[in-house]
């Protein structure tokens, strides 16, 4: 079975100036919302407390609001969690408390909410997770985060300068940081909670991304030696070309697995999904449309200043 | 085709089967009766969130037990004045680490110093304007702050050895953290009260004379302390607080304790009796002798649980301590006191509980996403390409077993974000594979024989492999060099699962076709 046909010949570099504009706009879109809107951090990041717990029946929300309020915890957000029975408690940091309350604020909520579980009902209310953040652990997971996203990508400029050369490092360095800015973005625009799994999530799709880059990047060196009196532009094409079946055929299979944990994994495993299907496309795009380009257009300034030099 | 290397073929299969023995007692979810005791029965190691349990980041409040020190200093330099009989105005500690020494004017603050110096030969002493100023030094700080914490993890950890907890994990994190991992555990919230508690036992005489009203209008007598004792926190009744002025010195503290053991009253109340050493014992006769009459207060935490009057002298070194305990209050007061109290109080910095049952769920549904997005992978490469698609397949399957074996071999967790990526891994193992077959569709267009573009095939993709599995792999170890706890468990799967699909894809793959094709004259590829 062949999808992509072997003889296929779409002029990626000749359309480049769309893709740019494209890549572009999106980029500065996302930093904009970035800027104005910022991201929704979640509890690894901001702080704070949550509680999910899960009752014999219906989760009763108004009176365990009402329950939550009377103990000084009103401004508690409270939202239904998968299933009616269970219910996910939010405590922003600043309603949380001197340090030694913290470990107190769990009980302080079940003792509350305890009594709630209707007579009729067997068993009582369970604490399925208790997550509490201090504020300090906060800001150096946001920290090492950063970090980790930025060792990554110095590390991958170095080894592709070494493997390659400094210009292709710097294409795949530019479509990592594209990649991470619209996704960054897409979280902020939708003001979607911004999680450590979702830090993993971008991670693994900057090494998906550069995975995809580097099989293109390779593919211009094979064709280099190939298409030896053919121009870079030429080259780029064919190995874009060349590659485009496996790029798609990889990236449907990826695609079939995030479905898999998309709708089946779990709450703690959507988002991670949800940013890997995103990262997906945006990595197979920039590894298509921005990675190369970019080396394309860098060799076309060298060779302007060449030419400048000579005459 | 070119030759497959027979040690090459010994050493995968030897690789394969091992990985297949390890990685069984896993998958069949337990080790069988029959299983010999000579072969691997280590099973993968779940994370807390998948088996539940209370991870807890604790913060030692090192500068509290410095602060306790220079207290200490000045009851030492008290004795010390006392003994070369010089006169002094005040003796306070002044900021966490130094100890003021207010002076009349006509006592010479060289005298001081000479008398200090013989008692305290390496304190490091100034003179301020009316008096001295004694400072610990930065050894000394350092030391406190060390032993502070190193004290802290062995008291917890006799803590939670008495509590009984299956496999904790107790580690020193930087200079002051203490990350302690408990596993299985039914009620969280009583461990958590039981780890952090400072359990500091002090028993303080009542100022009788002192005036309570006052005291309570913020005027307290310069060596005394307010205190509150709860009574009658029983079901159905508030708990009350009665105000307390107490000497700030205790009398005796918990460390002289040799043991501690939850006993009953005539009302069948709980209580927990302790008993002291021969040091301890004497001291309490002692007191207990002087103070015939008064009342003693039995401040744990600062928080007073009882305040009775002394009848007599109490020989013997045996004491009660009631506070309308539930069993489960008195058993846990129990060990805290026999464990001792923390040298400086711990902070919960970062906390997270997970209940049995979301843990359970939890591998439900990486049970679930795994099967089905392996399923439609499998059919996908099979449709797609054919043959060499299936030859991909079980590349992936033995891929698993591999990651599976390694992981129970380390004995490293495997969490929630681990098995989405063992899930994703199946996503991203074929790649390799995709590569090499859409290489020999190429060699094949250009005319090649099944073999030679075959050979040609994985020659040519082989560098594209290493140097894309490579750059990933980079980005594995640098979320294991960042992640905590989950996350980590997540970049471990990654990196084994990474190293594992070169072998698998390549090696593997080739074997396989090498030992399929060898013997026929092959027209054309299933692919």
């Amino acid at each position: 079975m062949e999808l992509i046909s072997s003889t296929l010949n779409i002029d990626f570099v000749g359309i480049r100036k769309w893709a740019f504009a494209i890549s572009g706009g999106l980029v500065l879109l996302s930093i904009v919302s970035l800027v104005t809107l910022g991201l929704n951090f979640g509890l690894d990041f901001a702080g704070g407390a949550v509680m999910q717990l899960r009752f014999p029946g219906p989760a009763p929300i108004a009176d365990i609001r009402t329950a939550l309020g009377e103990i000084g915890m009103g401004s508690a957000v409270i939202q239904e969690f998968g299933s009616p029975q269970e219910i996910l408690i939010r405590l922003h940091q600043e309603k949380q408390g001197s340090d030694g309350e913290a470990s107190k604020v769990a009980q302080k909520i079940v003792d509350a909410v305890s009594p709630l579980v209707d007579k009729g009902q067997e068993g009582k209310v369970e604490v399925r997770r208790f997550e509490f953040v201090g504020p300090q652990v906060g800001h150096e997971l946001t920290i090492n985060g950063i970090r980790a996203v930025i060792f990554s990508w110095l590390a991958i400029l170095v080894y592709v300068g070494f493997r390659f050369e400094f210009r292709f490092a710097l294409g795949a360095v530019l479509a990592l940081v594209h990649d991470v800015l619209i996704t960054l973005g897409f979280f902020s625009v939708t003001q979607k909670e911004f999680s450590l799994v979702v830090v993993a999530a971008v991670l693994t799709l900057i090494g998906y991304s550069i995975n995809d880059t580097i099989v293109v990047f390779d593919r211009i060196r094979d064709e280099t030696k190939r298409l030896r009196q053919h121009s870079l532009a030429v080259v780029i094409n064919e190995a874009i070309n060349r590659t485009l079946s496996r790029t798609i055929i990889t990236s449907l299979t990826v695609v079939l697995v995030l479905l898999a944990l998309f709708f089946y994994g779990g709450e703690v495993i959507h988002d991670f999904a949800l940013t890997l299907l995103l990262g997906v496309v945006v990595g197979t795009w920039s590894s298509i449309y921005v990675a190369s380009p970019i080396v394309l257009a860098l060799e076309n300034r060298r060779l302007a200043k060449a030419r400048q030099s000579e005459n | 085709m070119r030759q497959f290397p027979l040690w090459k073929t010994i050493v995968s299969v030897m690789i394969v089967l091992i990985s297949i023995l390890y990685s069984l007692p896993t998958l069949m979810g337990g080790v069988p009766t029959w299983w010999p005791s000579f072969l691997p029965a280590k099973m993968v190691y779940r994370g807390l969130d998948l088996q539940g349990g209370l991870y807890l980041l604790l913060h030692v409040q090192t500068d509290k037990a410095v602060e306790q020190a220079a207290e200490n200093l000045v009851d030492e330099i008290r004795i010390s004045l006392r003994k070369g009989k010089l006169r002094y105005q005040s003796i306070k500690r002044q900021g966490m680490d130094a100890v003021e020494i207010k002076l009349p004017s006509d006592v010479s603050k060289a005298d001081v110093t000479k008398q200090l110096k013989e008692d305290f030969r390496t304190a490091k002493i100034e003179e301020i304007p009316d008096g001295l100023r004694m400072q610990l030094t930065a050894t000394e700080v350092a030391e406190l702050r060390k032993f502070a914490v190193d004290q802290s993890i062995q008291t917890i950890r006799s803590r939670i050895d008495q509590f009984g907890v299956s496999e904790p994990s107790l580690q020193k994190q930087g200079e002051d953290r203490i990350l302690l991992q408990l596993p299985g555990l039914n009620d969280p919230s009583r461990a958590k009260t039981l780890i952090g508690r400072t359990a500091r036992l002090e028993f303080k005489l009542v100022d009788e004379k002192g005036d309570v009203a006052a005291a309570l209008a913020g005027t307290i007598p310069a060596d005394d302390q307010l205190l509150y004792e709860e009574r009658g926190a029983r079901k159905g009744q508030k708990a009350a607080r009665y105000p307390l002025l107490l000497k700030k010195r205790a009398a005796l503290t918990g460390d002289l304790l040799t043991d501690a053991r939850v006993n009953f009253d005539q009302n069948g109340e709980s209580l927990v009796s302790i008993t002291f050493n021969h040091q301890g014992a004497r001291k309490f006769a002692q007191l207990t002798g002087e103070h015939v009459g008064e009342r003693m207060a039995i401040v744990l935490d600062d928080k007073v649980y009882s305040a009775p009057v002394l009848r007599e002298k109490i020989e013997g070194g045996r004491a009660q301590i009631t506070g309308n305990f539930t069993p489960d209050d008195a058993h846990d007061l129990a060990i805290v006191l026999r464990a001792g109290a923390l040298p400086a109080p711990v902070v919960i910095l970062e906390e997270r509980t997970v209940g049995p049952t979301l843990g359970s769920d939890s591998i439900h549904q990486g049970v679930v996403s795994s099967l089905l997005g392996g399923f439609l992978v499998i059919v996908f490469m099979g449709i797609y390409y054919k043959g060499l698609g299936m030859l991909a397949n079980v590349a992936v399957m033995f891929n698993i077993f591999i990651l599976m074996a390694v992981l129970a071999a380390l004995q490293a967790a495997l969490t929630v974000p681990g098995i989405a990526g063992i899930v994703l891994l199946i996503g991203m193992a074929v790649d390799a594979n995709v590569l090499i077959i859409e290489r020999i569709r190429e060699e094949l267009r250009l005319g090649k024989s099944p073999m030679a573009a075959i050979d040609q095939g994985y020659a040519k993709a082989f560098m594209t492999i290493l140097d894309s599995n490579l750059t990933t792999l980079v980005t594995a170890i640098i979320l294991f060099q960042f992640g905590t706890g989950p996350v980590k468990g997540f970049a471990v799967t990654l990196t084994i699962g990474l190293v594992a699909s070169m072998f698998t894809s390549i090696t593997l793959t080739r074997m396989m076709l090498y030992y399929i094709l060898r013997n026929r004259r092959v027209q054309s590829l299933s692919l």
